[in-house]
């Protein structure tokens, strides 16, 4: 046996070959959201079709709640009309739907994983590319678009192209103030955001082992970033404790386990590539650009132009007019007006009590306003047990309700004019918090914390 | 109808830039929608309009490529957010092809299920076609699949595309659902060999 988990997967269910030459693959769980399911549903009834496993199908609000008042209907009566859209599709198909009147609600990769629907050994879809979150407890997961949405409602299969798989082995430990964000930063900056493409990325190694599963999945997140439509890391005894006696895990835990031991990697499984990373070498990373790659050390200075490959000029050279900033400049010191802890990347219990450590007994800087998201209402019950609520506000940090918020701009919380945001998302696109001229700047949560108290790009370790 | 996308032709309008993504092609606040109806008009809003309302400068936006079905572009085009709304509004802007250094995989596979060719080409010939369409709009752009080849003006170039997609658009049989739910026995088949299907299903808690 060579075989690696990706593969072992994929064959397991492989329903046979297309006429395309694609594989027909089963997807054993479907998670649906507000954005892009309407239309999916709407092609279901054109065609007059049902959902064929319902049962495998879970439904949640994220991308256009607004987090500071929740009261229906909405005041932007587009969000309202996509909410009813999606409450009377769940209801017609009979798909369990955590509304906001459901306690589960909440950004749809965090609840999957909190609710114990994600699970070793599954494939699993939907609508949003940073499905690969998923992976994090040795999945299959990947984004699709809205026409798959509707094979998957209507098959329960998708038509799918096998990718190559590439091993990213994180060796060695992570200094303090380095988080898993700071890897994954790290390994888009060196293998650029189209390296992955065609590529799953299995990531492995001791740093990886010794994360929790928080963390594994900021890692797996943002796979897509670096363009693998897919990233996973195997499962172990940390993802096993982490399932067992969620909700929605099984209930047979011995004989679950069992299978998810047999689809993990085999120690001499073959790889199409291999990339190895001495953990010890990576810092706290900053995005200093317009895509996630554009990211250094916060110790670092942003590149000079002359220096990078040639087809990298171009992007730098807009990424340096749409940021203001200069070549050869420190990213240490960068003052902010924004800073934002949230998302599918950086949402979970454990990465607002990283930014809490940092938060507490200070106070956020004069002219800058900090927001804190937590990423499903059930993150939002723990952090208020634990107190974080507190310290953050005390800190004047604003706490809100679980939601998308300002990752994207779908909701209430955009960035204004020329803002600079010290974010904890996953992408630094132009215009993606909301304002055409707005300027993200991606780091772990702890260190927009250190940002948001010093009002500018802080190294986090100083302040530990 | 004929659903075959053998051939495709046309004239052509570049979109010049490496790593554009699909944030930038369909801005997310357009996005609060129910239908794909009426994206057409929001491709490349923020590229195309200042926030006062006035437009810049950019080729969907420039009479000479008024046109143009044929979308030229350079390398990682449509990377990021998966979001179908992006092939979605380009399509309703007119666009039918794409001809690019490469793309994001969730957008190419986007387009291949909305039956639109996203063909790759080296980067001299994509320059090369880019610089011809830009001297001269109205030039003829053609895209052959049986042959993969693009022909524009007197010139041609060799393309390429995953091998499924092509002989799906040849074949018009793209929309990818009914070929999916045809087979309805292997489907019950697998389902029924995979553990968390059958060993271990959860129900609703």
């Amino acid at each position: 046996m060579r075989a690696n988990l990706f593969n072992k997967i994929w064959d397991l269910h492989t329903v046979g070959q297309l006429s395309s030459g694609q594989d027909q693959l089963f997807i054993g769980l479907h998670l649906v959201h507000e954005v892009t399911s309407p239309q999916a549903f709407q092609m279901l009834k054109e065609r007059d079709l049902a959902v064929r496993h319902p049962e495998r199908t879970f439904a949640t609000v994220d991308h256009i709640v607004p987090t500071s008042t929740q009261t229906r209907p909405f005041a932007d009566a587009l969000a309202e009309k996509m909410m009813q859209a999606i409450e009377k599709n769940a209801d017609e198909h009979d798909i369990s739907f955590f509304g906001l009147d459901s306690q589960n609600q909440g950004i749809v990769h965090v609840i999957g994983p909190e609710l114990g629907l994600t699970q070793p050994g599954m494939t699993i879809a939907c609508g949003d590319s940073h499905t690969s979150t998923h992976g994090a407890f040795g999945a299959i997961a990947f984004g699709i678009g809205t026409s798959q949405v509707r094979d998957v409602l209507v098959s329960q299969t998708l038509a799918m192209s096998r990718p190559r798989v590439r091993r990213i082995s994180i060796d060695g430990a992570l200094g303090q103030g380095v988080y898993s964000k700071d890897v994954i930063l790290r390994i888009i900056a060196e293998l650029g955001v189209n390296g992955g493409i065609g590529y799953a990325y299995e990531f492995s190694g001791t740093a990886i082992r010794a994360m929790n599963m928080e963390a594994r999945m900021s890692i797996c997140n943002m796979s897509i970033e670096g363009g693998a439509r897919v990233g996973y890391i195997n499962p172990d005894d940390v993802t096993f404790e982490y399932l067992d006696g969620r909700p929605y895990a099984p209930k047979d835990m011995a004989r679950a386990t069992a299978f998810w031991q047999s689809i993990a990697s085999d120690d001499d499984a073959d790889y199409d590539d291999i990339v190895v990373f001495d953990a010890d070498t990576i810092e706290p990373m900053v995005t200093w650009g317009i895509n996630p790659g554009q990211a250094v050390g916060v110790t670092k200075t942003t590149p000079e132009i002359a220096a990078l490959p040639n087809e990298e000029r171009e992007t730098a050279e807009q990424a340096y007019r749409h940021m203001d900033l200069e070549e050869a400049q420190p990213v240490g010191g960068i003052p902010i007006d924004v800073a934002f802890i949230g998302s599918c990347t950086n949402s979970r219990i454990t990465d607002l009590r990283e930014a809490a450590h940092i938060a507490r007994g200070r106070r956020v800087a004069n002219g800058v306003k900090a927001l804190v998201v937590p990423g499903s209402r059930q993150v939002h019950r723990q952090a208020v047990e634990e107190g974080l609520d507190k310290i953050f506000t005390d800190a004047g940090f604003e706490w809100r309700a679980a939601g998308c918020s300002m990752c994207l701009a779908m909701n209430p919380d955009q960035l204004q004019g020329r803002e600079i945001c010290a974010s904890s998302s996953n992408r630094n696109f132009i215009g993606r918090q909301g304002s055409p001229t707005g300027r993200t700047m991606l780091m772990s949560p702890a260190m927009v914390a250190a940002a948001a108290v010093k009002g500018e790009i802080t190294d986090v370790r100083e302040l530990q | 109808m004929d659903l075959s996308r053998a051939q495709i032709s046309g004239t052509g309008i570049p979109v010049r830039g490496n790593d554009i993504d699909t944030d930038r092609i369909i801005p997310a606040r357009f996005m609060k929608c129910v239908t794909f109806e009426g994206l057409g008009e929001y491709a490349f809003h923020d590229e195309r309009f200042a926030e006062d309302g006035s437009a810049k400068d950019h080729s969907f936006n420039d009479e000479r490529y008024r046109n143009g079905n044929i979308l030229i572009v350079n390398k990682n085009f449509g990377c990021g957010s998966s979001r179908e709304h992006a092939p979605q509004s380009l399509n309703r802007f007119g666009i039918t092809a794409v001809i690019g250094e490469s793309f994001a995989e969730i957008f190419a596979g986007n387009c291949a299920v909305m039956g639109i060719p996203a063909v790759r080409a080296t980067e001299n010939d994509v320059q090369q076609l880019m610089s011809g369409v830009e001297k001269d709009p109205s030039v003829d752009v053609a895209i052959d699949l049986e042959e993969q080849a693009v022909r524009f003006g007197t010139e041609q170039f060799a393309v390429t595309l995953p091998d499924s997609a092509r002989k799906a658009l040849i074949s018009g049989t793209w929309d990818t659902t009914a070929m999916l739910l045809a087979n309805d026995a292997a489907i019950a088949a697998t389902a029924a060999r995979i553990p968390y299907m059958v060993d271990f299903a959860v129900s609703k808690s």
